[in-house]
């Protein structure tokens, strides 16, 4: 019904603007969505940056701290920190483009 | 079995599965305690397995094409996660992963950081964005991306090099451990490993290697918890070895102080079998400089991103959202091993050296050592070797010599534990080397029957003709990599690194660029691929032909250097040439956004 009504209207000279401005308020939409996806993957890949290359320059010296369970940090991160920290992180980011998905309402239905 | 709600009864399948593996491993306890032979407890747990992983090969076969390319896109997160995971980890991560941290520590460990880093570029950057395009294959991508025969083309020779550097490693590994589990010649072992591969693939193309890697993983991650959990209690080390090792690493520093890491002459090098290697470096002190250790997790890292097998796991969820957790999950089912390789390296490396356990060889006489049982057998497979240099009767630190993947399979025996142990890890072993395999071989099979094929020369062919022609080439291909493999050129590892330099070198930038750069047009693209790969290719030519190299890139991140060309070209070309249609443009809109149809309309 809805799409029959769209027709409707769009066959008076009314209708034509309409179109228009649904497409820019779409078009507007998609830019602010794709700004804030970019947003999130300069923050994730900034924590990923850090994680997986940035505490490794000072690899050495880290190494003389004791870190968890008593293993000596640097040892301790590529066992395990680094690696459960990327788990982590991948799980935060699907987590939050999911919300940004919703609010501009991009989300697909009917599945997880 | 595999009808009506198939996905809803999965946790239940495979929960029963679980079950009745386990009750597998424990009737064989049984049997050993009974007299079953170590070689009939080998042959029961890897004929077994692989008969487990043909049934399901056979239950999944499909005649539609949606079922055979990408599994009918209905595949929850947690178990995609567990297939990738399966996929992902090769016979290289279960065999050597542990040897490689156990010979060369700190430097070594890159790789851990690398080949779970990645996939935080996978979620971020491609995942998601492939998914939502609804392409089969990763040069299907790029193809209807940038638009053309010739990008397509490109992007299936970059996989086809990359993942066939790959896969004559895997069937190597299942040829390596069907020849010690069966006892036949190696020549012979690999073809029943491809023998073994193909039955998965097959009949259900990637819908039979979804359900037989979520299989294979659960195969393999038992198989390498239980002797790390094992051994680690029998040795006092500790009931959880994750939480609880950390003396253990402080007490091989100390040993290490202690003996002192003696150089070898070349004359008494001589003597050591070939492929074993001494304990020359710190197991737990920072033994490579930052760039080394960061170049190569960072070839890592972009080749994980860009190697098609792993890609094509995330065309198989149900949503684009699925896609992005199914990474997760994949990193999840991943680190539950890799956490744990270190720790059998630090639980391996005490049991051997510590002369205050019993099973510490260090210290002892030469001629007691040579008297062990588990030696003698290690020493006959040519993966263990003692020798008296100096001359003193005892066997030091540096007179102990040992094949890296002896760590996984050797320390179980060395710690004591029954030999159904060892034919689980032979299982384990088996089940990653096929699940990786498996995936490989259907990437190239796909693509040059999908893209090849179909996209290019017969874009008309009925399903039924597809199919037929897809598996062929699975056939085709799988023989051409076993006898690759059946002539060893390089080691396992080597060429496993490799593979992810040329698939880096080729495909990163054009795959991100595609996505997070509207501009980025075909010739861009072309140039991209061709030049990534060739100069990536060259550098490595020229370093194993003794180069020297610059900005200190080797030959194991050599895909530094080829996907840095590969970005200026893409660049610089795209810029040169015109911007892309508008309908490409919408292309790259839609794709960016979860909602909606998929891009791709398949048949």
């Amino acid at each position: 019904m809805h799409i029959f009504y769209t027709f409707i209207l769009s066959q008076n000279g009314y209708g034509f603007a309409s179109y228009n401005l649904k497409r820019e308020v779409y078009m507007a939409k998609n830019a602010q969505h794709w700004e804030k996806t970019k947003g999130l993957l300069i923050i994730t890949l900034v924590l990923w940056a850090i994680f997986s290359m940035g505490i490794f320059l000072f690899g050495a010296e880290m190494n003389t701290v004791t870190g968890p369970f008593g293993y000596p940090l640097t040892y301790w991160f590529t066992c395990q920190g680094s690696l459960g920290f990327f788990v982590i992180l991948i799980f935060w980011f699907a987590g939050r483009q999911e919300k940004i998905d919703e609010e501009f309402g991009f989300s697909e239905k009917g599945d997880n | 079995m595999i009808k009506g709600n198939f996905i809803d009864n999965l946790p239940k399948i495979y929960g029963i599965y679980t079950g009745g593996f386990i009750a597998f491993i424990i009737i064989m306890a049984i049997g050993e305690q009974m007299g079953m032979s170590a070689k009939a407890i080998g042959i029961a747990f890897v004929g077994f397995t692989i008969f487990i992983y043909a049934l399901i090969g056979w239950l999944s076969r499909t005649a539609q094409a949606s079922n055979y390319y990408v599994a009918g896109r209905s595949v929850p997160t947690v178990f995609n996660g567990m297939a990738t995971a399966a996929d992902w980890m090769s016979g290289a991560s279960f065999v050597a992963m542990a040897g490689g941290i156990y010979f060369k520590g700190y430097g070594y460990m890159a790789l851990l950081v690398g080949w779970t880093g990645g996939y935080v570029l996978v979620a971020t950057l491609l995942a998601p964005y492939l998914r939502k395009f609804g392409c089969y294959t990763v040069p299907d991508f790029v193809g209807t991306r940038y638009g053309g025969n010739t990008a397509r083309l490109m992007a299936v020779i970059v996989l086809t090099v990359a993942s066939f550097t790959y896969v004559t490693a895997q069937i190597n590994a299942t040829g390596t451990i069907a020849s010690v589990a069966l006892d036949i010649p190696f020549q012979y072992a690999v073809y029943v490993g491809l023998v073994s591969i193909l039955l998965c693939s097959m009949l259900g193309g990637m819908r039979g290697v979804t359900w037989t890697q979520v299989a294979q993983y659960i195969v393999l991650i038992i198989a390498y918890l239980l002797p790390v959990f094992w051994i680690s209690n029998n040795i006092g080390a500790g009931f959880f070895p994750h939480f609880m090792l950390a003396d253990e690493v402080a007490r091989i520093g100390e040993l290490e102080q202690q003996f002192g890491f003696v150089k070898n002459s070349a004359e008494d090098l001589k003597l050591v079998p070939k492929g074993l290697a001494g304990i020359t470096k710190a197991h737990s002190e920072v033994n490579a400089t930052p760039w080394a250790f960061i170049s190569l997790a960072l070839a890592m890292m972009m080749g994980t991103a860009s190697l098609p097998h792993v890609m094509m796991r995330f065309f198989t969820t149900p949503s684009v959202k699925a896609a992005r957790k199914s990474v997760g999950w994949s990193v999840f089912f991943i680190f539950l091993l890799y956490s744990s390789a270190p720790m059998l390296a630090t639980l391996s490396k005490l049991a051997l050296i510590d002369p205050s356990l019993p099973t510490g060889i260090i210290g002892k006489s030469i001629a007691e050592v040579q008297a062990i049982d588990w030696y003698q057998n290690w020493n006959q497979a040519n993966l263990m070797f003692v020798s008296d240099f100096n001359g003193n009767g005892t066997v030091e630190l540096n007179e102990f010599f040992m094949a890296g993947k002896a760590v996984v399979l050797a320390t179980p025996e060395v710690a004591g534990l029954p030999y159904v142990i060892s034919g689980l890890v032979a299982a384990g072993g088996m089940a990653a080397a096929m699940s990786t395999a498996d995936g490989l071989i259907l990437a190239i099979a796909n693509a040059i029957s999908h893209d090849v094929y179909y996209k290019m020369i017969d874009p008309k062919a009925e399903t039924a003709k597809r199919l037929l022609v897809a598996r062929v080439l699975l056939v085709i291909i799988g023989f051409a990599g076993a006898t690759i493999a059946a002539m060893e050129i390089q080691g396992i590892l080597g060429s496993v690194i490799w593979a992810f330099d040329f698939a880096m070198s080729g495909l990163f930038w054009p795959l991100v660029l595609g996505v997070w750069w509207k501009r980025a047009n075909k010739e861009g693209a072309i140039a991209g691929m061709v030049l990534g790969l060739v100069s990536g290719f060259a550098y490595l030519i020229w370093v194993r032909s003794g180069g020297s190299g610059f900005l200190g890139i080797t030959q194991l991140t050599f895909g530094i250097f080829g996907s840095t060309v590969s970005l200026v070209a893409m660049v610089v070309v795209s810029l040169m040439t015109s911007e892309p249609s508008s309908a490409t443009q919408k292309m790259v809109d839609d794709a960016r956004v979860p909602a909606g149809q998929q891009v791709i309309s398949q048949r």
